[in-house]
């Protein structure tokens, strides 16, 4: 913990912000926070109780700041450049995920900071609101990309003297596009590589089901040759591979048929939330409602839609319908949404005029679907819209009644 | 239940379907604020802080293979590249490459003027005013015409300083359907 100085935690020109967590605590080496043991204290430090509370770890493409979240004024950093490499530390029962940071011994120049010595060559990050898959990543990004070397940075300080220079100085349509390019570039380039990998993986993963169909039937056969045991473990292995239960997919098969199951069952789930919601819900309210009460094997969104499209054939009491914006939404059949028209022209009637929030929160909807509503209406020709800066205002068409 | 082998490789499962919920729900609570563009971190934090202490943990990756699927569902899920990152857009609000340059510009910032748009993408006034406006229309711009040279129109999905800010629980109610 010796290697960091003191800062205002202000970026330097130049210095990018590459991401930032909250709730991580520091400690040195296998102490816990700032426990016995630990090298003598900056005074700070220790009446901001550093490092034993949480705080926002920021990662910068020069450095690693902490701020404490209690007291913001506790502000330390680590040039990465001192880094000599990190490792992983899954999270366990009661303990967090933790990244340890391996560092090069400070320098004789270090600015002071919160420890003036340590025993350890090495700090922990100890994640205690999650973010530590990501945070590793990036660190590992910025360490091996090393972009502090090609980007100099100078003090906060020049940036206000030079703030009257430095907005005049503009990008350039040259610069962006050659920025755009670069990164068209790039991501071709991903796009293709991953895509080798993926369709190696594929035959792989063909060959993988094929076999493991072939095991499931063999143990449905064979059922007196292979002990129950086995076969529950077998199943679990099935399972951790993502291939739910060989059965369900066996009965109903892949293609439509399960998908009409699917339909018959979300008629009967669906019956009362859409008489409680005014008799429409669009397709995302289904999807989050339906998966929320199942908790487990939950629907794919090309699930939940391919069965809402067959509900129609098959004659349910539910229906899938389109709007002209592309927005899918499902309805009773009792549901007429172009006599809910009529009763949105006399609401916006009284009120003179509304915008899709006002009438939203008037009718107790969904903002989405109101918008849908006031739309049709317009389409219908009762309503017109007045669409300024302000927003989008609909109007009763007085066009028509009053010719 | 865990993302398994073949939900890491191939993106399926409960693990991502359960995220779809928690990114919907996140995007329907914050779209007053943000008119329904949200950076991917941001909405990377606040989904971390819905699933609490003991869940597992969710990389921005995941996010986005996530997102993807939801597009399916036709309520206008999408992602826009800016700047290195991504804006997750949850509304059915048409963004065309103008728009998108336009987002791309106020990214360092998080606001953007007619005249910076005037001499970076060297449009013509009107074309950048129609731009602004729409953003402003549907709620994804705010307009600051105090602002002491010329009106600057601030993107509510790039102010950092607003990240991470608690969702209040009439927004939370908002999210569940």
């Amino acid at each position: 913990m010796d290697r960091f100085s003191w800062t205002t935690g202000l970026l330097e020109l130049g210095e990018t912000l590459v991401v930032q967590q909250r709730g991580v605590r520091l400690s040195d080496g296998e102490e816990k926070g700032t426990g016995a043991g630990a090298a003598p204290l900056d005074g700070a430090w220790r009446r901001g109780r550093g490092g034993g509370g949480g705080g926002v770890l920021l990662l910068s493409t020069h450095r690693l700041i902490w701020r404490d979240q209690k007291n913001h004024e506790c502000c330390i950093a680590v040039p990465l450049s001192q880094i000599v490499f990190i490792e992983e530390q899954a999270a366990g029962i009661g303990k967090s995920a933790k990244i340890v940071v391996h560092l090069h011994p400070a320098s004789s120049n270090k600015e002071p900071g919160p420890f003036q010595s340590s025993k350890y060559s090495y700090i922990k990050l100890s994640f205690k609101e999650h973010g530590q898959i990501e945070f590793y990543r990036r660190l590992s990004e910025e360490i091996t990309q090393r972009r502090w070397e090609s980007i100099p940075t100078g003090q906060a300080m020049q940036v206000n003297r030079d703030s009257q220079a430095g907005r005049i100085r503009a990008v350039g349509i040259v610069g962006i596009e050659r920025k755009l390019e670069e990164k068209r570039k790039e991501t071709d380039k991903n796009i293709s590589e991953a895509f080798e990998d993926l369709s190696k993986l594929m035959e792989k993963a063909k060959e993988m089901v094929e076999l493991s169909k072939s095991i499931a039937n063999k143990i449905k056969e064979k059922q007196g040759d292979i002990t129950e045991d086995e076969t529950i473990r077998f199943k679990s292995y099935l399972l951790s591979m993502g291939i739910a239960n060989p059965v369900t997919r066996e009965t109903y098969g892949s293609g439509t048929q399960y998908h009409m199951q699917l339909a018959k069952q979300l008629a009967g789930i669906l019956q009362t939330p859409l008489e409680e919601r005014g008799g429409i819900m669009s397709l995302t309210e289904v999807y989050c409602l339906v998966n929320r009460a199942r908790g487990l094997e939950l629907l794919s969104p090309e699930d939940l839609v391919n069965a809402c499209k067959m509900l129609e054939s098959l004659k349910l009491p539910l229906r899938l319908r389109i709007f002209d914006s592309g927005v899918m939404v499902i309805e009773l059949q009792s549901h007429n949404e172009e006599e809910m028209v009529a009763a949105a022209l006399e609401t916006v009637s009284e009120k003179g005029s509304l915008t899709a929030d006002e009438f939203a929160k008037l009718v107790g909807m969904s903002v989405l679907l109101a918008k849908e509503r006031l739309l049709l209406a317009e389409k219908m020709g009762h309503l017109c819209r007045d669409d300024s800066v302000e927003g989008l205002r609909f109007y009763p068409n007085l066009f028509l009644t009053q010719s | 239940a865990g993302k398994g082998f073949w939900s890491e490789m191939l993106g399926v499962g409960d693990f991502y379907y359960e995220l779809g919920v928690q990114i919907i729900e996140v995007c329907l609570a914050l779209r007053h604020r943000n008119g329904g563009l949200i950076t991917l971190q941001e909405l990377h934090q606040q989904v971390l802080k819905g699933r609490g202490k003991f869940a597992q943990d969710v990389s921005q990756d995941d996010l986005l293979r996530a997102i993807k699927k939801l597009k399916v569902l036709g309520s206008g899920f999408g992602i826009i590249p800016v700047g290195g990152t991504f804006l997750v857009q949850s509304v059915p609000a048409e963004l065309n490459m103008d728009h998108t340059v336009v987002l791309q510009l106020a990214e360092k910032k998080g606001f953007v003027t007619v005249s910076e748009i005037r001499e970076s993408l060297r449009w013509e006034t009107e074309r950048a005013r129609q731009v602004l406006e729409h953003l402003l229309k549907e709620g994804m711009a705010w307009l600051d015409s105090q602002a002491p040279e010329e009106p600057q129109f601030w993107l509510p999905a790039l102010f950092s300083e607003l990240h991470s800010q608690e969702i209040t629980p009439e927004e939370a109610k908002e999210a569940i359907p």
